[in-house]
């Protein structure tokens, strides 16, 4: 499997900067900058991952399953990601996910018929003072009510 | 035109660690080397390690992670003299419902968090870092690899740190959703490639820590606090707080608040006057109903319990805890099965699964309260959320079973009457 | 010695081993502290918080598996909050738990199901919905079912630091998790079933036993593994004289609780359609079958011409066969038949080993050895295929004290995950290679060294020269193939004085009689004589049995009483466990001979000519209560010289998966077949 020179180079260094014999510890960031890239965590993928980390599939298999950013099926294009947790429910995240839901007419941890927008209600992603907050991809948006989320929607939808 | 950050600061402040938050271009080298960048760190390395160690017990630092272990101590922990290598590991998973305090650390002061791994580096005899960062914190990843790539080519990192001859490497590792992975061994299993599963302690990090070498973990906060304390002395920023409880903290207060947002306050701040004054008070004019003082594995706060000073002690001594500084207010419209479902949702997805108390008991307590915020109910529930939640209580495996208990516990002894309201409601038989 | 300390567990004094987990001391002093993940042969896990115990001046409960206990320590493991404690997990635990034990394998013998009847979860409190995820087949003989698992991975374990496979991980997250096969949906592994054993629940079941039977409807006979020539105890559950399982789960074994796939499923054979079943002859139809007597007579008759005519015979013994038959073979050809031309498929150059060790009376290791030396040197051999139990050894003695392992050999081996040294060599070269590692062996306390049929003859004169000038202790297991391999050898199925090989016999053209008892030898090579009579005694109709004049159906290993002797020379005894109609021991075989011939060779019953063994054949003299309750007697068969022997020795390179001409014959073996030879990659240093 090859990945973009871009990642290749980010892999590079990855593989370097643990002690020597460690190649294991890049398996948590090497999936997850693949799976920007590839769209998802396939066998494929594990397999690749394995062999330049140096490690079982297995190996693999078992962290995929584990954390919670790495998907075996493929998220939209935009990855709506609503945090519902406390600081964030306080101040109408379940109302801002709901609205989400209704807008993108998907539920969660599903895909547009598009494969534009793939949605998910998170725990808390670091943004409570400033919630609700929502994180498209890995971009943050602070101080979301429903209507400002419409417009980021339909100015993504408009971008493309 | 001023910088825009991401609320707006308070007069009420007391800016130690954020001071240069506002300043255009904080997070350049420049400009921290023309604020007082580096003075800590060569003053510290004209000292000997314990002399650094010394200053930062003196300093009455505890760790800002949310165990609030004293900070120096565990620095004294690190075998220095072991054959073995030493490494530096910086806890950037903030994950905590309610905080959100690391990430402006990060963004804004990269390099006082560097200036405080390195100062660490010194007194540990450690020539390597890692700092773990939330997979969802991308743009801080990236935001911290610019700072490391900065340093190194102005040789504030690598071979010759600022001139001095002594070396250290730094890098960013990235995790990939998992709150577990904050804990600390869990962090540290994550760090070598595999699930975030907590260790058996003994041996605790300090000893055999990332890749069984001897590891010194602290929070980011925690490292960003270092250079003020060896810059000014340790006595100074203990000072600033309230015996035992050193200096200032980034308060982030969130909820039904008007101007909610991170503050810097030192310890032994009022909470009342954090509330009310820094935080503007409740949206309104609506009653206080509780008060989450620190993330929300700790136990919950009711109205008439919140004229405290915040230190670890006093809520220490009321039965709940400062915690990761995470300080979520709630007022009286607040419906609390509904909050506490969200939080045993939150620990329930977040278990680890890797002892039963956890992985069954938040999996029993979200199914019982799902089942009672869906309108069924049974008054049973009631003392059997209690008593599931002391099962967990000390049994399991790591401190996260004790997060989900803690809170969970507090809010059906203390709101009690939330949970009647819901039996005394139309309801359907299960 | 290890220092002592002084605790009070429940009132009790207690001295232990400073240091010594706490659940260890308790349970050696009686008292039991359950548990479900702890498990004394691997990892700590403290995961299941069922030994929770209480210790004075301790504010929490402490977990009994991973506390040391140090002096002065007060425990108590049954006060109210320890109940209440485990009560509690248990309770918690079954929350997900199906509770289905009517309908499942392990009802009777589950740890769950005894736990709950003795700490009592009592009347549920859990009125929800439980999570429910279907059974799943991983490969022909493990099957899992997700609901039942309590995840105290110990599966995880056996199979990662037990077999240094780790084809089992855990899979998801919090209350999902699961455990998972390595190939996403299934497994490709050794197939031991040793994840299967160890599960204290109905998680893992065997493809073979699944629903058979319930156990308490079986009756358990322990004997020794008809396979390779490891000789691992395996305690077969027999139902109505049929085999429907095998374990070893009571651990009496000198393979603790080892088992290959071999030793655990491919017990089967036995049962296969095309056992032999009655006598037969050789007609001009193709073979007829005939009455027992009929049969014996005609042999009788063939055997009593040729001797009185000077005929030439050729014998070939088994590898398979008890050292009481072996024995009793020798006795036959030599005093009855009065040939010397008796062999058998050598598979490692034992002749030249004892030879070499003549005279060094502590030269020969033993399985226990194998886990106890400081360091053990593998010599041109991939034991996890085809002596996978002294491998288990080997990764144990590994895991346990740290053994320093080498391995010399041609290709990769699992023992490279333990090694301190690895030397790939061309077949040929595992000397050089040896002496490569001479300055390291020197500094070793002690030493085992295992090695192949690569090393014969000059060469392996070679190699205990190269072992004595190390000036440590060195010990040796000379490998060969078969269950009882050493035993034919010892027994002395041997062209001894000037008798023709089994390579000279098939190819002596004026060869009169071919006596085959448990082997194959035609398989892949021809008879030269055309004249000659051919007997064969066997379980199949073999290529060898297909030639023969006269086929005998034996009684499989599995179906009769005597001795065998494995790769280390340890003595065992095996037990009848099932019994297949119309065939008869090849000792009976021997002895209706005999009485037809008018021989005199002695009493036929096991027992009796064991008795005779133990005065008669060197280093056999082995105490008999050892052997008689089911344990492994060393032989010391090191006192003189051993002549050199006509005829090649050649292992026949099984696999896991294999075993000679009986594999053809296990539905089992054929089924897992898919990988052969695949290393694996266990958690290594
Ligand atoms: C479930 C759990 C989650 C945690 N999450 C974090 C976290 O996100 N960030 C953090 O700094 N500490 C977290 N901690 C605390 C760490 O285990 C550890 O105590 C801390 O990082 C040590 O640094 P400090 O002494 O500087 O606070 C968590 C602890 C537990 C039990
Ligand atoms: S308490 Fe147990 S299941 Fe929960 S996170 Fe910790 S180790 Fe995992
Ligand atoms: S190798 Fe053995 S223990 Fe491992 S999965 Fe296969 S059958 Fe189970
Ligand atoms: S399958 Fe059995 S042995 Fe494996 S974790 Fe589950 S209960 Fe334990
Ligand atoms: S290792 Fe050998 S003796 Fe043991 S079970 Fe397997 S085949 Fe049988
Ligand atoms: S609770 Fe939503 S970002 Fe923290």
């Amino acid at each position: 499997m090859t990945f973009s020179p871009q990642l290749e180079e980010i892999f590079a260094k990855m593989l370097q900067q643990y002690p020597e014999g460690r190649t294991r510890s890049a398996v948590v960031p090497m999936l997850i900058y693949a799976q920007d890239e590839v769209g998802s965590v396939n066998r494929e993928l594990i397999e690749e991952v394995a062999r330049r980390c140096k490690v079982t599939p297995l190996q693999v298999d078992e962290v995929v399953g584990y954390y919670s950013m790495l998907h075996r099926k493929p998220m939209g294009k935009y990855h709506v990601q609503v945090c519902t947790n406390i600081s964030c429910l306080l101040v109408g995240g379940e109302e801002l996910y709901e609205s989400a839901k209704k807008k993108l007419g998907i539920g969660h941890k599903q895909v547009t018929a598009d494969g534009q927008f793939s949605l998910e209600e998170v725990e808390c992603m670091g943004a409570c003072s400033w919630a609700p907050a929502v994180e498209i991809n890995y971009d943050f948006h602070h101080f979301v009510t429903p209507e400002k989320l419409n417009q980021l929607i339909d100015s993504l939808k408009r971008a493309q | 035109m001023a910088k825009q950050l991401f609320n707006q600061p308070s007069p009420l402040e007391t800016m130690v660690l954020s001071k240069r938050f506002a300043l255009e271009g904080s997070e350049t080298l420049d400009v921290y080397l023309k604020n007082d960048g580096f003075k800590a760190f060569l003053k510290a390395k004209e000292m000997t390690p314990e002399a650094i160690i010394d200053e930062v017990k003196a300093s009455a630092l505890r760790g800002r992670g949310g165990a609030g272990f004293p900070t120096g101590l565990k620095w004294s922990f690190v075998p220095r003299t072991s054959p073995k290598p030493r490494v530096i590991v910086v806890n950037a998973d903030e994950s905590e419902p309610g905080t959100c305090k690391d990430r402006l650390l990060i963004e804004y002061d990269p390099h006082q968090m560097i200036e405080g791994i390195l100062i660490a580096g010194l007194a540990v005899d450690a020539h390597v870092g890692y700092v773990y960062i939330r997979g969802e914190y991308r743009y801080l990843i990236e935001k911290m690899d610019r700072a490391i790539a900065e340093a190194y080519s102005k040789g504030y990192l690598g071979n010759n740190v600022a001139g001095t001859g002594w070396k250290f490497d730094l890098y960013t590792h990235s995790g990939a959703g998992a709150y577990e992975c904050g804990e600390e061994t869990a962090l540290l299993d994550s760090l070598e490639g595999k699930r975030g599963i907590p260790r058996m302690k003994p041996p605790f990090p300090a000893v055999a820590g990332a890749w069984g070498l001897p590891t010194l973990l602290n929070n980011v906060e925690t490292f960003s606090a270092i250079p003020p304390i060896i810059r000014d002395g340790g006595a100074a920023f203990a000072a600033l707080g309230t015996p035992k409880n050193g200096g200032t903290r980034l308060v982030c207060i969130s909820g039904h608040v008007n101007k909610p947002g991170v503050y810097e306050l030192p310890l032994g701040f009022p909470m009342m006057k954090a509330i009310d004054e820094v935080a503007g008070g409740i949206p309104g004019g609506r009653k206080l109903k509780a008060v989450v003082p620190g993330g929300s594995s700790c136990p919950i706060l009711t109205a008439s319990e919140c004229d405290i000073p915040m230190d670890y002690d006093t809520l220490a001594k009321i039965g709940s805890m400062l915690g990761s500084g995470g300080m979520v207010v709630l007022d009286e419209t607040t419906d609390m099965v509904r909050f506490a479902l969200r939080i045993m949702r939150f620990y329930q997805h977040e278990s680890c699964g890797w002892c039963i108390p956890c992985r069954e008991g938040t999996t029993w307590l979200r199914k019982i309260l799902q089942r009672f915020y869906e309108g069924h109910g049974r008054r049973e529930d009631i003392s059997l959320l209690g008593e599931l939640s002391k099962n967990m209580l000390g049994r399991t495996f790591c401190a996260l079973g004790d997060a989900a208990a803690m809170p969970t516990i507090s809010i059906v002894e203390k709101f009690t009457e939330d949970f009647e309201r819901y039996l005394a409601r139309e309801t359907v038989a299960v | 010695m290890a220092e002592l300390v002084k605790l009070n567990i429940n009132g009790r004094e207690i001295q232990a081993e400073k240091g010594a987990l706490l659940i260890e001391v308790a349970r050696q002093n009686g008292i039991e502290v359950p548990a479900f993940c702890y498990h004394e042969d691997y990892t700590l896990q403290a995961a299941c918080r069922m030994c929770l115990v209480e210790i004075e001046k301790t504010p929490k409960l402490q977990v009994g598996c991973t506390t040391p206990v140090a002096e002065g320590m007060v425990v108590h493991t049954e006060s109210d909050v320890v109940k209440k404690a485990r009560k509690g997990t248990l309770e918690f635990l079954l929350t997900n738990h199906p509770l289905d034990c009517p309908v499942c394998d392990k009802g009777g013998e589950c740890e769950l199901q005894d736990m709950v009847f003795r700490y009592g979860a009592g009347e549920s409190r859990f009125v929800e919905r439980k999570h429910h995820v279907d059974e799943k087949q991983w490969s022909p003989v493990v099957f899992f079912d997700a609901p039942r698992c309590i995840l105290c991975y110990r599966c995880v374990r056996a199979c990662n630091e037990g077999m240094g496979v780790g084809a089992l991980g855990i899979g998801n997250r919090g209350v999902i998790s699961e455990i998972v096969p390595n190939q996403g949906d299934h497994l490709e592994c050794d197939e031991c079933g040793a994840c299967i054993d160890i599960c204290p629940v109905g998680a893992l079941t065997s493809g073979s036993y699944r629903y058979q039977t319930r156990p308490w409807e079986m009756d358990h006979v322990g004997t020794i593994c008809t396979h390779c020539a490891d000789g691992c105890k395996t305690t077969l559950g027999v139902r109505v004289d049929k085999i429907v399982r095998g374990n070893n789960r009571d651990r009496s074994g000198i393979n603790n609780e080892f088992l290959c796939v071999k030793g655990r499923y491919a017990f089967d054979f036995v049962e296969h359609p095309e056992r032999l079943q009655s006598p037969m002859l050789k007609t001009a139809k193709g073979h007829e079958p005939i009455s027992w007597s009929k049969a014996i007579s005609l042999i009788a008759n063939k055997f009593g011409e040729t001797v009185l005519a000077g005929g030439k015979f050729g014998v070939v013994g088994s590898n398979h066969t008890t050292n009481e038959e072996n024995f009793f073979l020798a006795k036959f050809a030599r005093e009855g038949l009065g040939t010397k031309n008796i062999d058998h498929h050598r598979t490692g150059d034992l002749a030249t080993f004892f030879d070499a060790l003549s005279g060094k009376p502590d030269s020969l290791a033993s399985s226990g050895d194998l886990y106890n030396v400081k360091a053990v040197l593998v010599v041109g051999s991939d034991l996890a295929q085809q002596h996978p139990f002294l491998s288990f050894q080997i990764r144990a003695n590994f895991r346990h004290h740290n053994a320093h392992v080498y391995a010399v050999t041609s290709g990769p081996v699992r023992e490279d995950n333990q090694a301190i040294a690895s030397v790939r060599v061309q077949k040929g070269g595992e000397l050089a290679g040896v002496e490569s590692q001479r300055d390291k062996l020197k500094a070793e306390v002690n030493l085992v060294i295992v090695f192949g049929d690569a090393i014969q003859g000059d060469a392996l004169r070679k190699l205990v020269a190269f072992g004595d000038s190390l000036g440590i202790p060195v010990k040796y297991v000379c490998l060969v193939d078969y269950s009882n391999s050493r035993g034919a050898f010892d027994m002395g199925v041997l062209p001894r004085d000037g008798g023709l090989s089994r390579e000279q016999v098939l190819a002596a053209a004026d060869l009169d009689v071919l006596w085959v008892v448990g082997a194959n030898p035609l398989k892949n090579a021809a008879l030269a004589s055309k004249k000659a009579f051919v007997v064969v005694q066997d379980l199949f109709l073999s290529e060898t049995a297909q030639q023969a004049d006269i086929v005998l159906p034996a009684a499989s290993a599995y179906e009769k009483s005597g001795t065998v002797t494995n790769v280390c020379g340890e003595v065992q005894k095996l037990k009848a466990a099932a019994k297949v109609m119309g065939t008869k021991t090849d000792l009976e075989i021997f002895g209706l001979l005999a009485k037809e011939m008018g021989l005199n060779l002695g009493i036929w019953l096991p027992d009796k000519v064991f008795e005779e063994i133990r005065k008669t054949v060197h280093g056999y003299n082995v105490p008999l209560p050892i052997v008689a309750t089911g344990g492994a007697a060393p032989t010391m068969p090191l006192n003189g010289r051993v002549a050199a022997l006509p005829g090649s020795i050649a292992s026949a390179n099984d696999t896991l998966f294999t075993s000679g001409s009986l594999s053809k014959y296990s539905n089992v073996l054929n089924a897992v077949m898919e990988s052969p030879g695949k290393l694996y990659g266990g958690e290594g240093k």
